[in-house]
């Protein structure tokens, strides 16, 4: 395959441009030192509404969901259009959530959620435990921007890997000068891009292949025609439980990965949330016209490189577009690939450095110190996710990304109800995100691939005839992995709170909650109530009636 | 014990909060917007009405979100 120049030109070009960007970013909102985790891993915890809309987008907006979702709905059909509702129900359900996490966070000035669950439930093995779950589910998620990039230099004839250590090694060094302002800033270039581009294709392609009407058409006369029974453009009666659970699990799942929390946490104030809980769901819109352009590929006759799907979208480009437009778009996605994969790295690194270095390692360390170690993290994390895609088949990358997925479902006793109530044991949330995690990954573990050439880790559809059901239904795994975690919590809750077992100092206030922009932060207040509440409890923590 | 508390009370609580429950269920309705008729500008059913309910989604979190400010 020749070198398509025009286009490789083009995307090199606005690579640049951006990576200039992400180096200037470090003098952006300039702080008076950048050598401290609020500044480096959170950008100053005062973005306001705009940027914040584009960060948080372009944080979960990835490129592989860009790559990935069309060619779900290229294969599979109206499956694949379950990030639709999922991104749809995802703000509503943790709009009231959210200003919770950041109020309480803002108040003791907790970076990540493992920070909260130790404050919540004074257990660091507690938070040790949430944040290694975190930084396990985040990398192969980092891994696979890797695999979106790949999949557009495929297509421009650019083969080996050499281009991909490149642009990550440019990645890595503006992310460790400037932190989470780089990915902030330059998501204004890459939001702008994607929009463009799907707004032109969109319009255009349509236009070209006859109407949506007959790209419908073409691709229902594809799946009538395929054997596959699950497949076509719209859901079977065996599908539909599978397409609702895995819509509603993905969206509980959304904001427990860290890198989602991460975007929250840099916002200004409460009302930056809510309003970017009411403006994010444009990005929907995009990702539901983004999805359709994998039923534009088959009425478009486009076929995949090889056997590898994603390059569908790529491809689709390739076909209808002059070069010049066609290098803009895989800028578009390119630079999509970077946004994510910087606040992911940076929030694997705040994990790290708060609930595993600053609390096991060196617990006296300083602010400088800890920012750091976070740099320094950032960069070991970013170097594994290139390796991870050197030496590993990029398909156990994406059965780990899978995995990642039910297994963060797992932290939502302890991160999420944990922001309303304090009645859930520490030992006893522990034990359930261990049954949830368990009973997780037997599960996928037991799942073949819908071509039949895997036997494990092939998909996140459990047939409900292995439970003993006579029915050919199938549900998704994490919705049930999470429900087992609830039960053994609530369960595992009522025994430890009967056998009196100390359930740890809770650090936070009911008035922390609702805290805002502004509010007085006593902290001295804080640390001699803490002393005061262990000292009533004695040493063991406070035993609630 | 008197409770240090220097931060202004406030809450989050408020009834139009339960308007949300409206784009969290609707869209995983699937007799709803399972179907290919009617079409429009000849997008099936399922296909419009799921895009349609992003608007819902949006109007849903607006609405909390200002009614939540004026209370």
């Amino acid at each position: 395959m020749t070198i398509k120049w025009t286009q490789l030109i083009i995307f090199a070009v606005l690579f640049l441009l951006v990576s200039g960007m992400g180096f200037v970013a470090a003098r952006w909102r300039r702080p008076q030192t950048m050598e401290h985790l609020d500044e480096w891993g959170l950008g100053g915890r005062n973005f306001g509404s705009w940027v914040s809309w584009f960060l948080i987008g372009g944080d979960l907006y990835t490129a592989y969901t860009f790559v990935a979702v069309p060619a779900l709905v290229f294969g599979a059909g109206a499956m694949g259009f379950f990030a639709v509702p999922y991104t749809v129900v995802v703000y509503p359900l943790v709009f009231l959530v959210l200003i919770r996490l950041w109020s309480v966070s803002h108040r003791h000035g907790y970076v990540t959620p493992a920070d909260f669950v130790r404050g919540r439930f004074g257990s660091p093995v507690l938070a040790l435990v949430i944040a290694v779950t975190g930084i396990v589910a985040t990398m192969p998620y980092i891994a696979l921007q890797l695999v979106g990039i790949e999949a557009v230099l495929k297509s421009m004839g650019v083969t080996g890997h050499w281009p991909i250590i490149v642009a990550f090694g440019i990645l890595a060094a503006y992310t460790y000068k400037s932190g989470l302002r780089a990915p902030a800033l330059i998501a204004f270039v890459k939001d702008t891009l994607i929009y463009i581009v799907i707004i032109v294709a969109v319009l255009y392609i349509p236009y070209k292949l006859g109407g949506w009407g007959s790209i419908f058409d073409a691709a229902d006369a594809k799946f009538t025609k395929s054997p596959n029974p699950s497949d076509g453009i719209l859901l079977n009666a065996n599908n539909q439980l599978q397409y609702v659970t895995l819509a509603f699990g993905s969206a509980l799942a959304l904001f427990l990965y860290p890198h989602s929390v991460t975007g929250v946490l840099a916002s200004k104030n409460r009302d930056v949330i809510k309003r970017n809980m009411s403006a994010l769901p444009a990005y929907s819109l995009l990702l539901g016209l983004i999805a359709l352009l994998g039923f534009m590929a088959i009425a478009a006759k486009v076929t995949p490189i090889g056997t590898d799907t994603n390059t569908i979208v790529p491809q689709l480009f390739d076909k209808l577009f002059p070069d010049w437009f066609v290098g803009i778009a895989f800028a578009a996605i390119g630079i999509g690939a970077l946004v994510p994969a910087a606040i992911m790295s940076i929030a694997a690194a705040n994990l790290f450095t708060r609930n595993i270095y600053k609390e096991f390692l060196h617990k006296t360390a300083t602010p400088k110190q800890e920012a750091n170690v976070s740099k320094i993290t950032s960069l070991v994390v970013k170097i594994g996710a290139v390796l991870c895609i050197l030496l590993l088949d990029p398909q156990f990358s994406i059965d780990l990304q899978l995995i990642g997925g039910v297994i963060i479902l797992q932290t939502l006793p302890a991160v999420a109800i944990g922001l309303y109530t304090r009645w859930l044991h520490r030992w006893a949330l522990l034990a359930g995100w261990a049954v949830g995690l368990g009973f997780g990954l037997w599960m996928l573990y037991q799942i073949p691939n819908a071509a039949g050439t895997k036997k494990h880790f092939g998909g996140s559809a459990f047939p409900l005839a292995k439970f003993g059901f006579d029915t050919k239904m199938t549900v998704y795994v994490g919705l049930v992995a999470v429900a087992a975690n609830l039960l053994v919590v609530v369960l595992a809750t009522l025994l430890f709170r009967a056998l009196g077992t100390p359930s740890g100092i809770d650090h936070t206030h009911p008035t922390d909650y609702t805290s805002d922009e502004g509010d007085v932060r006593p902290v001295v207040e804080d640390t001699k109530r803490d002393a005061l509440t262990a000292l009533i409890n004695g040493e063991g923590g406070n035993r609630r009636s | 014990m008197p409770a240090p508390d220097t931060a202004p009370r406030r809450s989050d609580r408020s009834p139009w909060n339960w308007l949300l429950l409206v784009p969290i269920v609707l869209p995983l309705l699937t007799f709803v917007f399972n179907a290919d008729s009617p079409r429009l500008f000849g997008f099936p059913r399922f296909y419009w009405l799921q895009l349609a309910f992003i608007i819902v989604g949006v109007s849903g979190t607006t609405l909390v979100y200002r009614m939540g400010k004026r209370s």
